[in-house]
């Protein structure tokens, strides 16, 4: 039988155990695990993400991967891409984005975008302090803001970069292969018509 | 250390002799002669303020590092930091609180009384701050010296129950009237085993004066043991009632039940915000620390030293040092306790509580008159021993129940 009351007793116990260790644990690591926001930083795992943002190679303006195709802007669900193309002096349009928003108000960071694009220039940022005092003006995200090198997207997110690299590298690879292949079939197309031009040369005499 | 020990008297001294000083020096400047009575009447009414003034001071810090310290301690129970943004380890934190306390808009809901709804803080806070008075806070160090100031105690610490009642009353609102009730049932039924426990102290001591009670606590049995009441079987005994019904009459946790936010949104202070929710914050706590007093004062030995050897610390020093023992205790079983369902409650004050203080009041006669010897040790012990095994078999066992309970949704 037990003694009545012995039930509080050990209830306190454990608090008293709490407390105490609390101060002995000097680590942190098991009593005090709080992370103090602004001093101490989270370490994000890799898959995090928050919302998305345009990668380049080398330089911002020759090497947005971006084209304008607006597949990204019509899968969005939310609807919170807006794209314009870009047009070059004579007014022909050209395969680069003149104005990119992403109003980050609205983006639920769904990755829809991402999947959809073909030219892996969209790809998810893990940022994550980006209140701000003004929700129309400051939290709509412009191309200069959303460009981000592949630098970067490599150092946020390792794996997901290096396929990304592999795929583009791989397409690069084949399109060469393809382009060497056009060349030859063109070259020896050419041959083969200068030959029949040789060959009908004589044909005319006269 | 002599200085120390008195230190407290010695300033309300400076400060009548200064009063004085500076009211004869300012007669004679003015070349105005003051009738005999009204130099006695003036150091009368100064030192009546000064007392006022002090006590108030001591007891809004205390509240102020109470409110801090509570938060602090529990989230370390809790494997939390607590507040610690606030200046130098969440120090600033009552500042921070009592300037939001104090900028929040006043609202007063349109069905309410509205003199009752403004005069309960009011009612709520003058008995508390009149609970202090009659506490010893050391040698000779007692603002108002009273033969009856236990009664005195329980009298306005009564008060407090018609403050929650208007202040639940007058707010119009379900909840408030609710928890008021609540509260009234549960100070009543409290109160009981609260006083019962403060007369065996009396009782043994043979007085109802705060001061006479702690000097019957002096000296120590065996050269070091302190003759404390709480060292002793039926002392030990009517201490934990006194601390349980104390918990309950400053409505904390497990009592806080008539506030209890999972089913009452806050009680009696849902429609109270600003400054007259602090208002009612604080006679809370006043409250609480000045019955957490009356028990140091009634159970365990008040201003007296525990050790021979340790005596050369102020006495004043060793009374707040009891206090906030208690204080931290309390936080303690706040940490600790989930709160009770009101049935609970009550069966806990009436089937345990009163019946136990009974015994402890009989202990406490038989230990009395039967030499305070080894004898009166056992004959009481048995005294409180015995009830204590049988009221706690009996009351909080489900011998009652049936436990072929079926429970038809939940399977």
């Amino acid at each position: 039988m037990n003694l009545p009351g012995s039930g509080i007793l050990k209830g306190m116990a454990v608090t008293a155990v709490n407390f105490i260790g609390s101060f002995l644990d000097r680590a942190h690591a098991k009593r005090l695990i709080t992370e103090q926001y602004p001093e101490e930083r989270p370490t994000l795992v890799e898959t995090s993400r928050s919302f998305p943002f345009l990668v380049f190679d080398g330089d911002p303006e020759k090497g947005i991967r971006c084209t304008a195709c607006k597949i990204c802007e019509k899968e969005c669900p939310p609807q919170c891409i807006f794209i314009v193309k870009d047009k070059d002096a004579n007014g022909k349009p050209i395969l680069r984005p003149q104005i990119f928003d992403i109003d980050i108000s609205v983006c639920m960071g769904c990755q829809i975008c991402v999947e959809v694009c073909p030219f892996e220039s969209i790809r998810m940022d893990n940022i994550y302090e980006v209140s701000a005092y003004d929700r129309f003006e400051t939290l709509v995200l412009h191309k200069e803001q959303l460009l981000k090198s592949n630098v970067y997207y490599r150092q946020i997110h390792p794996t997901e970069a290096a396929q990304t690299d592999a795929r583009i590298e791989a397409a690069r690879v084949k399109k060469a292969a393809a382009a060497k292949a056009a060349a030859e079939k063109a070259a020896a197309a050419k041959a083969a018509a200068a030959a029949k031009a040789a060959e009908t040369q004589p044909e005319p005499t006269a | 250390m002599h200085f120390l020990e008195n230190l407290p008297l010695a300033t309300k001294k400076f400060i009548l002799d200064l009063v004085k000083g500076a009211c004869g020096w300012l007669c004679t400047k003015l070349g105005i002669a003051l009738p005999p009575w009204a130099m006695p009447l003036l150091l009368t009414l100064v030192s009546i303020l000064v007392v006022i003034v002090a006590i108030i001071a001591v007891y809004m810090v205390m509240f102020a590092l109470m409110s801090v310290a509570e938060r602090k301690i529990l989230a370390r129970m809790q494997n939390r930091y607590g507040p610690n943004r606030a200046g130098w380890f969440g120090i600033l934190q009552p500042v921070a609180d009592g300037i939001k306390m104090l900028t929040k808009e006043d609202l007063v809901p349109r069905g309410a009384d509205k003199i009752v709804h403004f005069l309960a803080p009011i009612a709520m806070v003058a008995p508390a701050l009149m609970l202090p008075a009659i506490i010893p806070y050391g040698t000779g160090m007692v603002p108002v010296e009273l033969s009856a100031g236990i009664l005195y105690f329980f009298a306005l610490g009564a008060g407090t129950e018609l403050a929650v009642f208007m202040a639940g009353w007058s707010s119009n609102n379900k909840y408030s009237v609710m928890g008021a009730m609540r509260a009234i049932a549960q100070m009543i039924s409290y109160e009981l085993p609260l006083v019962m426990s403060a007369v065996i102290a009396a009782l043994v001591a043979g007085t109802l004066s705060p001061t006479g009670i702690v000097e019957a606590q002096g000296g120590y049995s065996l050269g070091f043991i302190p003759n404390w009441f709480v060292f002793t079987p039926w002392g030990f005994v009517a201490c934990l009632l006194f601390y349980i019904g104390a918990l309950a009459e400053s409505n904390r946790c497990p009592f806080d039940l008539p506030e209890g936010e999972s089913e009452l949104v806050a009680g009696h202070l849902t429609e109270y915000s600003g400054f007259k929710y602090a208002i009612f914050f604080m006679a809370e706590y006043v409250g609480m620390f000045a019955i957490n007093g009356l028990l140091v004062t009634l159970f365990l030995g008040g201003y007296k030293a525990p050790c021979p050897f340790l005596e050369w610390i102020p006495s004043w020093c060793w009374f707040f040092a009891k206090l906030a023992l208690l204080a931290f205790s309390m936080v303690w079983v706040r940490a600790t306790l989930p709160r009770f369902r009101i049935d609970q409650m009550m069966q806990f004050a009436w089937k345990f509580m009163l019946p136990m203080s009974f015994a402890a009041l009989i202990a406490a006669a038989v230990w009395y008159y039967a030499g305070r010897g080894p004898l009166a040790w056992g004959l009481s012990a048995l005294i409180v021993g015995i009830p204590y095994l049988a009221l706690g078999h009996f009351c909080f066992t489900r011998h009652h129940t049936a436990d072929n309970r079926r429970y038809l949704y939940s399977e």
